[in-house]
């Protein structure tokens, strides 16, 4: 009998080559990056050219073709009305929340059809597209950029978001990597992606601040770092602000100038596109320079205009000083003083602004970190978690719900059920009654956000819990979990107290795609969606059956003495059929394999629990029995 | 408060084994000892078990853990049982995971806070933690307390009065934490109620003179 011998909480992880490798997306609102480590060596994957970022911009062709990235963004000149550029900013949002942007973001929006969801749909080119989608595009192009360098296929990813983005925002992300053929291993905050690109480098120990200012989003993390342990202790931010702002701003004292010289008019979404764009080379070219002189074509006017560094920073302050608000606040909740605080890392292309450094520098009171290149760094520290959910790793991340959770009451009132800087994984439960005799459903709303009143927060869902059973008003208990896991993903599950009916619901968010609308999302994007499925099914039944075969052996090794040589060698045969079936591709055989290994072990595992009970009864622990036995063997 | 991950995926209907000492690992289906984070035969992890936050981390039951020590048990089980060590297995491995990690992290929040800590214990025993409410009127000595300073509070203008009544609250909460252990050390559990009630009051009172601070123009 050839049986392995492994150490306890040791069982190897299961091999699928190197096409299990998984890489690390940063899935920017200006650009994105991938990257992948080995050997705890994360490495920016660069294309053909030698560029590591890819502009998280989606140009949609009438013909159809669809372009990513520098390609997309040249069709921004000539053809703006094709162009999607900063769409991470519409992730999980609404029709009204782009309402309170419009103007600000020159794109079409699509009302939506009765019976979909709230999620914003553009109009481009003729087509109607959720923000999910076009996110999809970017993801495939980077997978796409990830498996020409690497020469394999990559099927797994980690993606980060902002630490402050809500479950809407974290449910559509996930989709859009679904949607592109990636399996999402995890999703993690920006800001401590960076702290672990930054902690691993630099063997840190202490208080540390993450300040990542990128296109769209501000956030900022505190994080204690121990001996390879990252505890995020507090997070804020703000997940609509960032360098589009000082765009926003530079474009909009250029409009006035010239409506002050040519009389106002109304600018065509081309012209706005346009307008934005020598923004932005006004705002990058004064990170350099202390002046500069713009020319803007719209109509058939032109006009010039100059702008200094000064004159910039004074634009930009509103917008820098409601960062250093939030990263008050953040210190307030972990009850710290900046002065406690041993390094503040920099991350985002819109810390690469001198007057952002100053600011932080000053409330701070020590000069920022910066050597990591910005636009990289969080795609470095994603790299770095991917291959520790797949190979292994001594770091640990320990992270938090950033925006409290409730639900709305009586009046419109939340009552906050997990309080925002809980370490995830969590769960809280609370109990509900019926308010009338005979009630059987009931609705709930969950919100997200630190006001008192539920419409001034982010409604995530409602859901309605059926089949309550009939009693007089108050006598149902019904007890509400709610429960977050390691992505910040929310899970909702009911049950009835007193009978234990019980009914789990998955919270489609108010803002998010519904299983149909995926379902025929993934059929029209990937054409290889089917078989993908189909080989995801198969990994995991292999790590399933690999799993069971583990347990058998480990159980022969310690208890085999209970059997007779009959006994064993039938259990020893269907252990061979799952070791052969491991070896072919057929998902059915395999299953059809283990169950029968299962059903050969049901008297041995009786026997073997009779002799555990029988040496629990005499005073012995399992694992003092096991340490016996390892000796006698 | 429950533990919530006692009540998801696994059932153990089997707690009357061995003198309730084991239970079946789910994998191997051997003899588990309750309690155990891994099966001693197959090495697979196991899900929670009732437990309360003390046992949870492997701690004495008592007010002074030390915020280490605390720490320390925290992270070394985190590493060994968060869901990023499973990502890579069998749905119920990573549902073992996720219930264990949710479990320690509701006792490490529980504990970590001197407050939570003190009403926990106190639930511990049987005596309902303190609401504002109740507790409140039920102390003159604490209603006359409160009531003087509200007062000043509602009185302060500027942000140097202010800070003083922060100062105040948050040196005097200090005090209370030092008294507090001393209670719960002695088994003073009548002591132990009042001083958290008062405890929490005069946190609640700090962090409402915080947020006026942090209204006021800077």
């Amino acid at each position: 009998m050839l049986i392995q011998l492994r150490e306890t909480g040791e069982t190897p992880l299961p091999h699928e080559g190197d096409k299990r490798l998984a890489v690390g997306i940063d899935l920017g609102t200006t650009n994105s990056a991938v990257a992948i480590s080995t050997g705890n060596k994360p490495e920016v994957i660069r294309d053909a050219h030698g560029r590591a970022l890819v502009p998280s911009v989606v140009a949609y062709a009438p013909d159809g073709a669809v372009m990513v990235g520098e390609e997309a963004r040249r069709e921004l000149l000539e053809n703006p009305g094709w162009v999607v550029s900063s769409i991470k900013r519409l992730m999980g949002r609404g029709v009204e929340d782009i309402k309170k942007l419009a103007g600000a973001l020159p794109f079409e929006v699509a009302e939506p059809a009765t019976g979909e969801s709230a999620m914003v749909r553009l109009k481009i080119s003729g087509r109607r597209l959720t923000p999910v989608e076009i996110s999809a595009e970017i993801l495939k192009a980077l997978k796409h950029q990830a498996e020409e360098a690497l020469g394999h296929e990559i099927a797994r990813a980690v993606i980060t978001v902002p630490a402050y983005f809500d479950d809407a925002a974290r449910v559509a992300t996930k989709d859009a990597g679904r949607l592109a053929g990636l399996e999402v291993l995890r999703l993690v905050n920006e800001p401590t992606a960076a702290a672990l690109a930054y902690g691993l480098d630099k063997d840190a120990e202490g208080l540390y601040v993450v300040y990542d200012l990128g296109g769209g989003t501000f956030d900022v993390s505190l994080l204690r770092l121990e001996k390879g342990v990252f505890q995020v202790l507090a997070t804020g931010g703000d997940s609509a602000l960032g360098g589009d702002d000082f765009d926003h701003a530079v474009a909009e004292q250029f409009l006035r100038e010239r409506a002050e010289k040519h009389g106002a008019h109304a600018l065509s979404p081309a012209e706005v596109a346009q307008t934005l764009a020598t923004a932005r080379l006004v705002k990058e070219c004064l990170s350099q320079h202390s002046k500069g002189e713009w020319v803007l074509d719209a109509g058939d006017k032109s006009s010039r205009h100059t702008l200094t560094r000064p004159e910039l920073e004074k634009l930009i302050a509103p917008y820098i000083d409601r960062t250093i608000g939030i990263c008050r606040g953040v210190l307030e909740d972990a009850k710290l003083s900046a002065s406690e605080v041993k390094g503040v890392v920099l991350v985002g292309g819109s810390t690469r602004i001198p007057y952002v450094r100053k600011r932080v520098g000053e409330f701070f009171g020590k000069k920022p970190l910066a050597d990591i290149n910005p636009d990289e760094v969080v795609a470095l520290g994603a790299a770095l978690q991917a291959e520790a959910l797949t190979a292994g790793s001594d770091t640990l991340l320990l992270d938090v719900i950033p925006l409290s959770l409730g639900i709305e009451t009586m009046g419109g009132i939340v009552e906050k059920i997990i309080p925002r800087n809980t370490p995830i994984p969590v769960a809280q439960a609370q109990e509900f009654t019926t308010y009338q005799d005979g009630q059987t459903a009931m609705m709930i709303h969950v919100v997200q956000g630190e006001r008192e009143l539920a419409d001034q927060n982010r409604s995530l869902a409602r859901f309605e819990l059926h089949g309550i059973p009939p009693m007089t008003a108050g006598a149902a208990r019904i007890r509400v979990t709610f429960a977050i896991d390691a992505d910040g993903l929310l899970t909702v599950s009911a049950q009835e107290q007193t009978t234990g009916v019980s009914q789990r619901v998955e919270v489609k968010p108010s803002y998010g795609l519904g299983e149909d609308d995926m379902a025929r999302m993934l059929r029209e994007s990937l054409d290889h969606a089917k078989d993908d499925m189909v080989k995801r099914l198969l990994v995991e039944a292999r790590v399933e059956a690999r799993r069971a075969v583990n347990a058998v052996t480990s159980a022969l090794a310690v208890d085999g003495d209970l059997l007779d040589n009959t006994e064993c060698a039938a259990i020893e045969r269907a252990l061979q059929r799952v070791e052969s079936a491991l070896r072919g591709e057929d998902r059915e055989v395999l299953n059809a394999a283990v169950e029968a290994l299962d059903a050969s072990t049901l008297g041995f595992a009786e026997r073997r629990m009779d002799r555990g009970i029988r040496k629990a009864l005499a005073g012995k622990t399992v694992t003092e029995l096991e340490d016996s036995s390892a000796t006698g063997s | 408060m429950n533990t919530m991950a006692d009540r998801q995926t696994f059932e153990h209907s089997d707690a009357k084994l061995g003198n309730g000492k084991l239970a079946t690992c789910w994998s191997c289906k051997g003899p588990v000892d309750r309690g155990a984070l891994f099966c001693p035969t197959c090495g697979i992890v196991q899900p929670p078990h009732a437990a309360d936050h003390f046992q949870r981390l492997g701690l004495n039951r008592g007010f002074d853990i030390g915020d280490d020590v605390l720490s320390r048990r925290y992270f070394d089980l985190q590493a060994r049982l968060h869901p990023d060590r499973f990502a890579s297995r069998t749905a119920t491995e990573r549902a073992a995971s996720l219930a264990q990690a949710t479990a320690l992290n509701e006792a490490y929040q529980t504990l970590r806070d001197p407050l939570s800590r003190a009403a926990y214990l106190l639930q511990l025993a049987g005596i309902e933690a303190p609401t504002e409410a109740s507790g409140t009127v039920a102390d003159p000595e604490l209603l006359m307390e409160s009531l003087e300073r509200r007062e000043a509070l509602a009185e302060a203008q500027l942000p140097e009065e202010i800070s003083k009544i922060v100062a105040a609250a948050e040196e005097d909460a200090k005090a209370c934490v030092g008294v507090l252990s001393k209670a719960f050390a002695s088994g003073d559990l009548e002591e132990a109620k009042r001083l958290t009630t008062r405890f929490k009051y005069l946190n609640k009172l700090a962090e409402e003179a915080r947020a006026r601070l942090s209204r006021a123009p800077c």
